[in-house]
């Protein structure tokens, strides 16, 4: 898999690098309009991260060179401005997804993977770790070929999990993407761990051999058992 | 009182003294006039009388006051020479008008070779108490013919010279520094409008630069640290990807972590109010509100569940707001998210929707709130440090954008937000 990062600030552009890096991507970078436009126009990407306000250049002018490419690259565009404006613009020009500034490394790996997975497995769209077969399309649970009851949260946890597996998923950052935008500390994020209590059950009662582990007390991770 | 009321008032108060005291002096004036010319007369025909007498004898002796209107007797010297020209009113039977009428009177002497007369000229003379009368009458006609005249020029003339200043006066009043409507100022060709318009375009355009300057710096300076924030937070995710800390380390950069969300979501809230105020919220769709309600319910439905909350929600069928979506959700999410983070545990949140407005109740151990203060921005409620104090400004801005009333009340325990919405 192979990634491009387009991004002028050097150390936002590292964070990036890093936590997909892990994920045994591989990454190139381009800190410049022109820079992105060159490797565009010579290598072929499975996924672009493309942020807007670039210094010699306005990202969305990149994201027209592609599409008049007819180059299938996915792209995630990512921006400070969270600007409507630049989301409906973005989408209309043929992005697949838009990425606010500041997200959780979690929030970008889990946008990142939806995009290799819509590409790669057209059709057959599914994760599958040992046992478990999360078909997506669907949006059903398989653990050992048995369908298993989910709802619609529950769902969304276990997707995110899988999405990050091996990987600690904060509890914030799990809350946003879970329950959206309008969650925040003063809520207290005890619920979350109910959700957790539920799913630990579902995946141990039809024994999974998936787990998810709490961490510091501050998140959780899917692991192997 | 408006301005051409309270000039009116003003005149006719003035034009009342002033009116009096004219016509008082008019009166003595005019009959100073008439007596002068009265007695001129008499003094003429006294003469006449005299130099006719000085040739017919016959005329000397004439005591009754007959047509004619004199008398002429013979006096002795002594009279003649302490006697001085008198003129004086007295009444006198007036044939024609069957009553005694004023007149006036000559009285004078004059010699006649060695023989001293008394001659007395009567004339008529002015009724007063009619012409008092006539003066009176004329002088509230004109008193009223000049309030109307004034009023006419009041309220046709003034009030067109006066045009401009109404017209701003109108236009300011529906003035809102959000909008960028602007003021439409009349043409006058009066200097004392020209400078005032003139003088008000100013103002009200630097008001608005000024306003839209300091707008602009806060989305700006909300832009510029989204970059930073979030590379601190990712830095500090990648940390604790290390997996080599003590529990210790964990828990204070978990402390750390959350002061940058903290941050992250003071700054989302300040961008979104910018937003708001900068007018980017522009499409426009008919939201069903009734679905939105149970979306957000149901998205909510694990925290409420997990402080065993309960919903009551009773509606009117189809109630749609003409809105900016993502605004509509805001609202409407914050209202019933805020109720179960301050509702107590095990008790029902009440959600009443109609089309006039939507209403919801919670329970809670807290005291009532500030109705006032709580929709002001970072006003924070000392119970929960965490809170940044801009969720009920925001919505707040945003029932205000779509002419909603956003109020607070506390009724039997139960902390209430209604949103009315017209």
């Amino acid at each position: 898999m192979k990634i491009l990062i387009v991004e002028d600030e050097p150390q936002m552009l590292e964070n990036m690098r890093q936590t997909l890096k892990a994920e045994a991507y591989l990454i190139e970078s381009a800190t410049t309009f022109h820079e992105a436009n060159d490797r565009i126009g010579i290598y072929d990407y499975d996924c672009i991260l493309l942020d807007i306000g670039l210094p010699d250049g306005n990202g969305l002018e990149l994201l027209k060179t592609i599409k008049a490419k007819g180059l299938e690259d996915g792209v995630i565009i990512v921006s400070a401005k969270d600007s409507l404006d630049d989301k409906l613009m973005g989408l209309n020009l043929g992005a697949d997804d838009y990425l606010p500034k500041p997200f959780h490394m979690a929030e970008l790996r889990a946008r990142v993977k939806a995009i290799l997975r819509r590409r790669n497995f057209e059709g057959q769209n599914t994760i599958e770790i040992e046992n478990v077969r999360l078909n997506i399309p669907d949006r059903i649970l398989f653990i050992n070929d048995n369908a298993v009851e989910l709802n619609r949260k529950e769902y969304d946890v276990l997707l995110y999990f899988l999405s990050n597996k091996d990987r600690l998923v904060n509890k914030t950052a799990l809350a946003e993407h879970v329950w959206g935008d309008n969650i925040d500390q003063t809520d207290s994020f005890d619920f979350i761990y109910s959700q957790i209590k539920n799913l630990r059950k579902k995946l141990d009662s039809y024994g999974a051999k998936i787990q998810i582990k709490a961490v510091y007390g501050i998140g959780y991770k899917l692991q192997k058992k | 009182m408006k301005l051409l009321n309270y000039t009116t008032t003003y005149f006719s108060g003035i034009l009342l003294v002033l009116i009096s005291i004219w016509a008082v002096v008019f009166y003595f004036a005019m009959f100073d006039e008439i007596y002068d010319s009265i007695d001129d007369g008499l003094d003429n025909r006294k003469m006449v009388l005299i130099e006719r007498a000085s040739k017919d004898i016959e005329l000397l002796q004439k005591p009754q006051l007959d047509e004619y209107l004199y008398t002429i007797e013979k006096v002795n010297f002594e009279k003649y020479q302490n006697f001085k020209d008198t003129y004086r009113d007295t009444m006198m039977y007036m044939l024609n008008e069957d009553d005694f009428e004023p007149v006036r009177v000559l009285e004078s002497v004059f010699r006649n070779n060695d023989d001293y007369y008394k001659i007395k000229v009567v004339t008529s003379m002015v009724e007063e108490d009619d012409q008092i009368e006539n003066l009176l009458i004329y002088t509230i006609i004109l008193y009223f013919s000049l309030i109307i005249s004034i009023l006419i020029l009041n309220n046709f003339f003034l009030l067109k010279v006066w045009k401009p200043f109404y017209h701003l006066i109108s236009q300011l009043k529906n003035f809102s520094l959000d909008s960028n409507e602007p003021i439409n100022y009349k043409k006058t060709n009066i200097e004392e409008f020209v400078l005032l318009n003139k003088n008000v375009e100013k103002l009200l355009t630097k008001t608005r630069e000024t306003y839209s300057a300091q707008r602009q710096f806060i989305e700006n300076a909300s832009h510029e640290l989204q970059t930073p924030l979030a590379i601190a937070i990712n830095k500090l995710e990648l940390l604790f990807e290390e997996n080599n800390l003590t529990e210790n380390q964990a828990f204070q950069l978990q402390q750390a972590l959350e002061n940058l969300e903290r941050l992250k979501r003071l700054n989302r809230s300040l961008l979104l109010i910018s937003k708001i105020e900068n007018d980017q919220f522009q499409q426009l769709s008919n939201v069903n509100i009734n679905q939105l309600i149970q979306e957000i319910i149901s998205n909510f439905s694990e925290m409420a569940s997990h402080k065993n909350i309960t919903f009551g929600f009773s509606s009117s069928e189809n109630v749609s707001l003409y809105m900016n979506p993502d605004l509509a959700h805001f609202l409407f999410s914050n209202l019933i998210k805020n109720a179960i983070t301050h509702g107590i545990s095990t008790s029902e949140i009440t959600i009443n929707l109609t089309e006039e407005f939507f209403k919801i109740n919670n329970y809670s151990s807290s005291a009532p709130l500030n109705g006032e203060q709580i929709f002001k921005r970072f006003h924070k409620n000392s119970m929960d440090a965490t809170s940044i104090g801009l969720g009920l400004a925001i919505s707040n801005s945003i029932a205000r954008k779509y002419g909603f009333a956003l109020i607070y009340y506390f009724r039997e325990g139960q902390h209430s937000f209604a949103l009315k919405f017209h």
